[in-house]
């Protein structure tokens, strides 16, 4: 207790620096695999995918972001077994936060694939016990995390194999595809609509303090006729975008036009994309850093209830989205260079695909890697026959960075955690 | 940083655009055969030694895309189609390129010249054949629209349709070439033995140039089979 008090105003700011650290490094290289997709096959400018990610990135960390942070805050570890040493659950928040921002940085200068979200539970899991006790982490919550990194891109991937089965069917192997493509493209984006207002009605509208009762009974049946009703907005909105596209009989390739119909669907796939991974993502930075700062306020005690601060989200939207305006966008320019032969007409099924799972994941508190999902989307295009080559060698790359990862981010967790314990505790 | 990203790294090249940029280059060493007929009917060695070259290139070039194709068809892609199906692809569409060079080359190395009475059957077998390759070109060009849908339906049935056309010039050329014998065989008499035995073996390559369009058509049609 002392030492909190003692050092209270140094642990929050060192704590700030860490998540900001951490942040930054999500905006610098995991955005750009949620804003990549649409970057490649043309449908967004650099600028906008960098605009949308912003404004998306953050609505989604705060209208969703709730349930994946208070996982990584208190599921994966049982806070109860620190009552007695809260300076405990500090140290190991910080090195958790230090331990994955410097293993992202070390990773991505060294062209590894990695994943912030492994790294952070790694950290966390390694921290928890090897420093404190092996019963202090909650394996059972652990082993859920686990099985959903192997679940999220094998539904990912059949959510996205059954959108472009449809696409094909009901859009481009008829007569007609391209007014075909602007009768049906509206339903998809009313699918898009839908999933976001579901997931923030639920999620969401209790961080911003409004209640919505239809009477309906539960709080999912009074979401639906609401969310119903903005998935029509957005449909609506969005044939009003596609009114401007003219059929030019181009030759050469007669699909031009149909792919630019799909080209205003994948913008709005894309601001699902990131609300998703704001969703997910930014908990990987926000969940340690509110530990942290709720342990702290509070005077030692490991409030599990206490509620979040609101800027501790800003510093994390901050992060990323400093991140992306100084490195991030280099990196999805590579990306999107990478990725030209996924046309709109496959993006848009990968990225909703992704972000249907991603959003999930975040509804029910699940810490996902988002890039492996979008991995497996795109996979699940592939299997229908959309993808001209796919290099199944990133497969294993995945796997290594499993192996990898995990001690890598835990191994760097411990050795924080004793360096701070020897620092501060007397 | 911009190192291997893992999205990035998921894509391969693709191998459509290379498949048909080559069939397009083998096309352009066949293309140049009815112009090379009519300057050795001209005599017009100059012009002949000219178009002889340009078919070298292409023949050269087709070569060189074909290894370039099967390099980047490495094992581990994911393809929509069979790997080993697009590999032999290849190797039947340079085949395409090969004849050709070698009936320019019988023409040059002999400075052959068709008699008169033989040169209308010679032209028109010629003409046949080229577009026998035209036709397996411009259903090779369907890749990317075949891709487009996932290498299904209607696009497979248009495809289809561009085949059974190949089919019958296919067939128009067996029959011209047969004509075009049945023409030689009565005029042996008064030509030189060796001279017939080269314009037999010309006339064969004719054939076998429009045999091999035929074959691109049928292995795309392997390809497209499920």
């Amino acid at each position: 207790m002392e030492i909190i008090a003692q050092y209270g105003s140094v642990f929050l700011i060192m704590a700030c620096l860490f998540g900001f650290f951490m942040a930054w490094g999500i905006g610098a290289n995991d955005v750009a695999n949620a804003m990549g997709t649409s970057v490649g096959s043309r449908a967004l400018t650099i600028k906008q995918a960098i605009l949308i990610a912003m404004i998306f990135e953050f609505l989604g960390a705060y209208l969703a972001g709730g349930e994946v942070t208070s996982t990584i805050r208190k599921g994966i570890i049982d806070p109860q077994v620190m009552e007695d040493q809260p300076q405990l659950m500090v140290y190991g928040m910080m090195s958790a936060l230090l331990a994955a921002g410097t293993w992202l940085l070390i990773a991505s200068m060294k062209g590894w694939p990695v994943s912030t979200t492994h790294s952070i539970v790694g950290a966390i899991v390694g921290f928890a016990s090897v420093g404190i006790a092996v019963d202090a982490v909650n394996w059972g919550k652990v082993g859920g995390i686990v099985a959903s990194w192997v679940v999220s891109p094998v539904l990912a991937g059949t959510i996205s194999f059954g959108l472009f089965m449809s696409v094909k069917k009901f859009i481009l192997d008829t007569d007609d595809p391209f007014s075909r493509a602007k009768k049906y493209i509206p339903i998809y984006m009313w699918m898009v609509g839908f999933m976001i207002s579901m997931v923030t009605m639920l999620k969401g509208l209790k961080h911003v303090g409004l209640d919505l009762d239809l009477g309906l009974g539960s709080k999912f049946a009074n979401a639906i006729p609401v969310s119903a009703l903005v998935g029509l907005l957005v449909a609506f909105f969005g044939a009003m975008l596609l009114r401007n596209i003219k059929d030019d009989q181009d030759p050469d390739n007669r699909f031009a036009s149909v792919e630019r119909v799909f080209a205003i669907l994948m913008v709005f796939t894309a601001c699902s994309m990131a609300f998703a991974h704001g969703s997910n993502d930014v908990a990987n930075a926000v969940g340690p850093l509110a530990a942290i700062v709720s342990t702290v306020q509070s005077g030692g005690e490991i409030a599990a209830k206490s509620v979040m601060p609101w800027w501790i989200l800003l510093i994390g939207g901050l992060g990323i989205v400093i991140g992306l305006a100084t490195y991030g966008w280099k990196v999805i320019t590579t990306v999107g260079r990478k990725i030209t032969e996924l046309t709109p007409s496959r993006g848009f099924a990968a990225e909703l695909g992704a972000a249907a799972t991603v959003v999930t994941a975040s509804a029910t508190g699940l810490p996902i890697s988002t890039t492996h999902t979008l991995v497996g989307a795109v996979l699940g295009v592939g299997f229908a026959r959309g993808i001209a080559a796919l290099n199944l060698r990133v497969i294993g790359n995945i796997f290594m960075s499993w192996v990898i990862t995990l001690p890598a981010g835990a191994g760097l967790a411990i050795l924080f955690f004793f360096l701070f314990k020897g620092i501060f505790n007397p | 940083m911009a190192g291997r990203n893992t999205l990035g790294s998921l894509f391969g090249r693709s191998p459509i655009g290379p498949i048909q940029e080559h069939m397009q280059v083998a096309f352009e060493a066949a293309e140049h055969l009815p112009e090379l007929v009519q300057a050795s009917a001209d005599e017009d060695w100059n012009r002949a030694k000219e178009i002889y070259k340009a078919i070298i290139e292409s023949e050269k070039n087709a070569d060189k895309m074909k290894r370039d194709v099967r390099r980047h068809l490495p094992k581990s892609l994911f393809l929509p189609v069979p790997r080993s199906d697009l590999l032999v692809l290849v190797g039947i569409q340079d085949q395409v390129a090969n004849t050709a060079q070698d009936f320019a080359s019988i023409l040059m190395g002999r400075d052959m010249r068709f008699p008169e009475k033989l040169a209308p059957a010679v032209h028109e077998l010629t003409q046949t054949s080229v577009a026998c390759c035209g036709q397996a070109l411009a259903a090779i060009q369907e890749l990317d629209e075949l891709l487009e849908v996932g290498f299904s339906g209607r696009e497979v049935k248009r495809v289809e349709a561009m085949l059974n056309e190949l089919d019958k010039l296919e067939r128009r050329t067996d029959k011209q070439q047969f004509n075009l014998r049945r023409k030689l065989f009565k005029l042996e008499d008064e030509l030189h033995p060796v001279d017939v035995m080269f314009y037999y073996r010309a006339t064969a390559l004719l054939g076998s140039l429009a045999d091999c369009a035929e074959k691109v058509g049928d292995h795309l049609q392997i390809l497209l089979a499920k």
